[in-house]
């Protein structure tokens, strides 16, 4: 049995986090930490503070936004980062339909992987060389095999057959002109461990991941919230016809793209009751609740393929 | 939890070998395949024509590697037991991918090295071992696998034990303090992976879970010498705020050993000394650091520190150097160029670098020495290098990571090798 002081988990995957963070900003000339206000960025965003404080941190957040984000949430965000004390760039997927660089099939289409060209988009408008982003290897197959300093060509498309080996802590963040690095510092984390990270830092999150009411129909096997309004008046996800319209306790273990995001039933209205709600569940964060990853196997795989984070 | 609660270990072997099973077991039996991802790959059996749930598919890889039929990279999966995290790098096992192997143990402090019952000691199991004992994994645990299809033989068990000792004591897996572990197993069934089960009474050693459970974290008992390679340096000078005027905070992360207030330190290259006035970590003020923590440490004096230099204690100051000897894992499609100029990347720093001399290649089935003119992917060599800059280094065997650095090819900007100080 070891006799030498070793960290705790939590402890030590901060430590790791921090130590990627400082690395971005040790070799990139401009990187940018991508904050959408969910649970994955907030503590994203406790990382960079405990990595650079009392010094701003040596990156601005950015926030694709879909347009249809839960008000709670944008408004969360810019509470944030208002909080914080460090900018906060907004880029719209609505401007780049208005550029007429993302085209919709339909108007009620799920916005969520037209992010990637917006994202392509800022990145080239303000010149980040590495976008730091929360996303975790246990979330989805196609992200168990990705690195933490993670390689995206000129087009912002993934390769897995051409990526960097990785090895210790040893992270080539390089890139040309042009080229993009997407930075993970929370790669190793699981839902789990960021909810006991959430808990032990007492970090405040959007009032949607606790329980509350909410009107919601069953489709296509999920809870799928309906009458949502947005700041700007319109009310999106009308219910279809025959669907009963259900006021259920429910609460967000992602959020997402109102469109594509389903809520699940939950009476846990506080942190600790998350925990253990997360610890005896039997599905997973994304089988539950990502609709837009259940259309194929490899869904996630071919949008990480076409520029998305 | 309990305080040593994280362990990053590796599985070795190939799907042959049950490995896939096994890691699909270890996830199964700690429930951590939740219902929604069972049900997908019972559906995946099916359409497979399998009459019963494979657990090995819940490894299955990317699109992109089903459409060749190979695993092309490593993959990270996790599991939790409530009273320690794991952390599994599930490396593919064939010769040719030697270097994802390496990539695999050098963030591992145990690897589980799988043999077939049937088949005994291979040559792919004296590679997956000599190259677990080149990466300095600490723990090593040889899993003889498939057990019900020897019947449960003791007999069986006892014969691979020793051959592999045999062959560990040939390539100094013991002489150099790796711990070994033996146990027999049936991953397919279960049989001493979590539960123990009827089978094999006559082994009283641990389950593997046993094992992992028990396994240090720290990745050596030995004290190890004070690293501290600066990442990065707080300056926040132009706040409005006068306390922090003169703040300057060096920030990085604890590579090995500690450090406290107090102690004298010096900063390498330019070898100048100071104490730690305090160290910081967020707006948490700490008095001491261990291993592996990222803090920020604040100097009695004001010494020109950057990006890349190293903080050591004063008592414990390694030589800064322009030659290396290393053994080199090539990583490249692209071979070793000897006339071309490289990059080494060496904790934080940086240092151009060109080939002295290649003195040797291991054929790593064989562990044969080889004369060669170049490396290719997958090859393991010993060479030396000059560098423009020095390094401040020690032996790999002595500090895993001030005696690693990666080879960057500056025209891709790809990492080309890794290397480990001899």
């Amino acid at each position: 049995m070891s006799s030498k002081s070793t960290l705790s988990h939590l402890d030590w995957l901060e430590a790791e986090a921090i130590h990627i963070m400082r690395e971005v900003a040790g070799q990139c000339s401009n990187p940018v930490l991508l904050f959408s206000g969910g649970k994955d960025s907030l503590c994203l965003l406790r990382i960079a503070e405990k990595a650079f404080r009392p010094g701003r941190f040596p990156f601005p957040l950015m926030h694709i936004d879909t347009g249809h984000n839960y008000q709670e949430v944008v408004n969360f965000r810019d509470q944030r980062a208002s909080e914080l004390g460090e900018r906060l760039i907004v880029r719209s997927v609505e401007d780049s339909m208005q550029r007429g660089t993302v085209v919709l099939k339909t108007p009620d289409e799920p916005r969520n992987k037209h992010q990637s060209v917006t994202l392509l988009e800022a990145i080239e408008e303000f010149g980040f060389d590495c976008c730091i982003g929360g996303a975790r290897r246990d979330e989805e197959k196609a992200r168990a095999k990705e690195r933490i300093m993670s390689f995206r060509d000129e087009f912002g498309q993934w390769d897995p057959k051409n990526q960097r080996p990785e090895l210790w802590n040893l992270y080539n963040a390089r890139s040309h002109k042009g080229e993009n690095i997407r930075a993970f510092p929370i790669s190793n984390w699981t839902e789990m461990d960021v909810w006991q990270y959430i808990e032990r830092e007492n970090l405040a999150l959007p009032s949607i991941y606790f329980a509350h009411q909410r009107d919601v129909v069953m489709r296509n096997g999920a809870i799928f919230p309906v009458n949502v309004p947005l700041a700007s008046g319109e009310v999106i996800n009308q219910p279809k016809a025959g669907e009963q319209v259900i006021n259920m306790q429910v609460r967000f273990r992602t959020v997402g793209d109102i469109t594509c995001t389903a809520p699940v039933p939950s009476d846990a209205d506080n942190v600790s009751k998350i925990v253990l709600e997360t610890a005896t569940t039997t599905i997973t964060e994304r089988g539950a609740t990502r609709l837009d990853d259940q259309t194929s196997d490899a869904s996630m795989e071919q949008r990480k393929k076409e520029g998305y984070f | 939890m309990r305080n040593d609660s994280l362990l990053r270990f590796m599985t070795c072997g190939s799907v042959d070998d049950g490995k896939s099973t096994l890691i699909g077991r270890l996830l199964y039996d700690t429930k951590t395949i939740l219902a929604d991802t069972l049900t997908q790959i019972e559906k995946t059996s099916k359409k497979r024509g399998m009459e019963a749930v494979d657990l090995s598919l819940l490894t299955d890889g990317l699109q992109a590697e089903r459409e060749q039929g190979i695993t092309i990279d490593v993959a990270y999966r996790y599991f939790s037991t409530g009273t320690r995290k794991y952390i599994i790098a599930d490396a593919p096992g064939h010769e040719q991918y030697t270097r994802n192997m390496v990539t695999a143990a050098s963030t591992a402090n145990l690897a589980i090295i799988l043999i077939d019952a049937r088949k005994g000691v291979l040559t792919q199991t004296r590679r997956h071992s000599y190259l677990a004992h080149l990466v300095g994994i600490p723990h090593i645990v040889v899993a003889v696998n498939k057990m019900d299809l020897v019947d449960y033989d003791q007999a069986t068990f006892d014969r691979i034990k020793s051959e592999y000792l045999q062959f560990a004591t040939e390539i100094g897996l013991q002489r150099d303090g790796h711990d070994i572990q033996f146990l027999p197993l049936s991953a397919l069934n279960g049989d001493m992976l979590v539960d123990r089960g009827e089978n094999m009474n006559w082994y009283q050693g641990p389950t593997m879970l046993e094992i992992l459970e028990n396994a240090p974290a720290a990745h050596t008992e030995q004290d190890e010498a004070f690293r501290f390679p600066v990442q990065f340096v707080c300056r926040p000078h132009a706040s409005d705020n006068p306390e922090l005027h003169d703040f300057r905070g060096f920030m990085g992360r604890v590579e090995s050993g500690e450090i406290a207030v107090g102690d004298r330190v010096t900063v390498l290259p330019n070898g100048l000394s100071s104490t730690v006035k305090s160290i910081l970590l967020g707006d948490t003020v700490l008095n001491k650091a261990i291993t592996e923590q990222s803090v920020t440490l604040l100097l009695q004096d004001e010494i020109d520190t950057s990006r890349g230099d190293m903080i050591v204690k004063s008592s414990e100051v390694p030589e800064p150097v322009k030659q290396i000897e290393a053994m080199v894992c090539w990583l490249s499609e692209t071979a070793l160029s000897p006339a071309r100029t490289y990059v080494i990347r060496h904790t934080t720093r940086e240092s151009k670098a060109k080939v002295g001399a290649i003195a040797y290649r291991v054929d790593v089935n064989s562990l044969e020495q080889q004369s060669v003119d170049t490396l290719n992917m997958n090859d393991i060599a010993r060479i030396s290098f000059k560098l423009a800059q020095p390094l401040m280094v020690d032996s790999y065997r002595q500090n895993r990571a001030t005696g690693a650095f990666i080879i960057i090819d500056e025209s891709t900007n790809n990492t080309v090798g890794a290397g480990m100080i001899v």
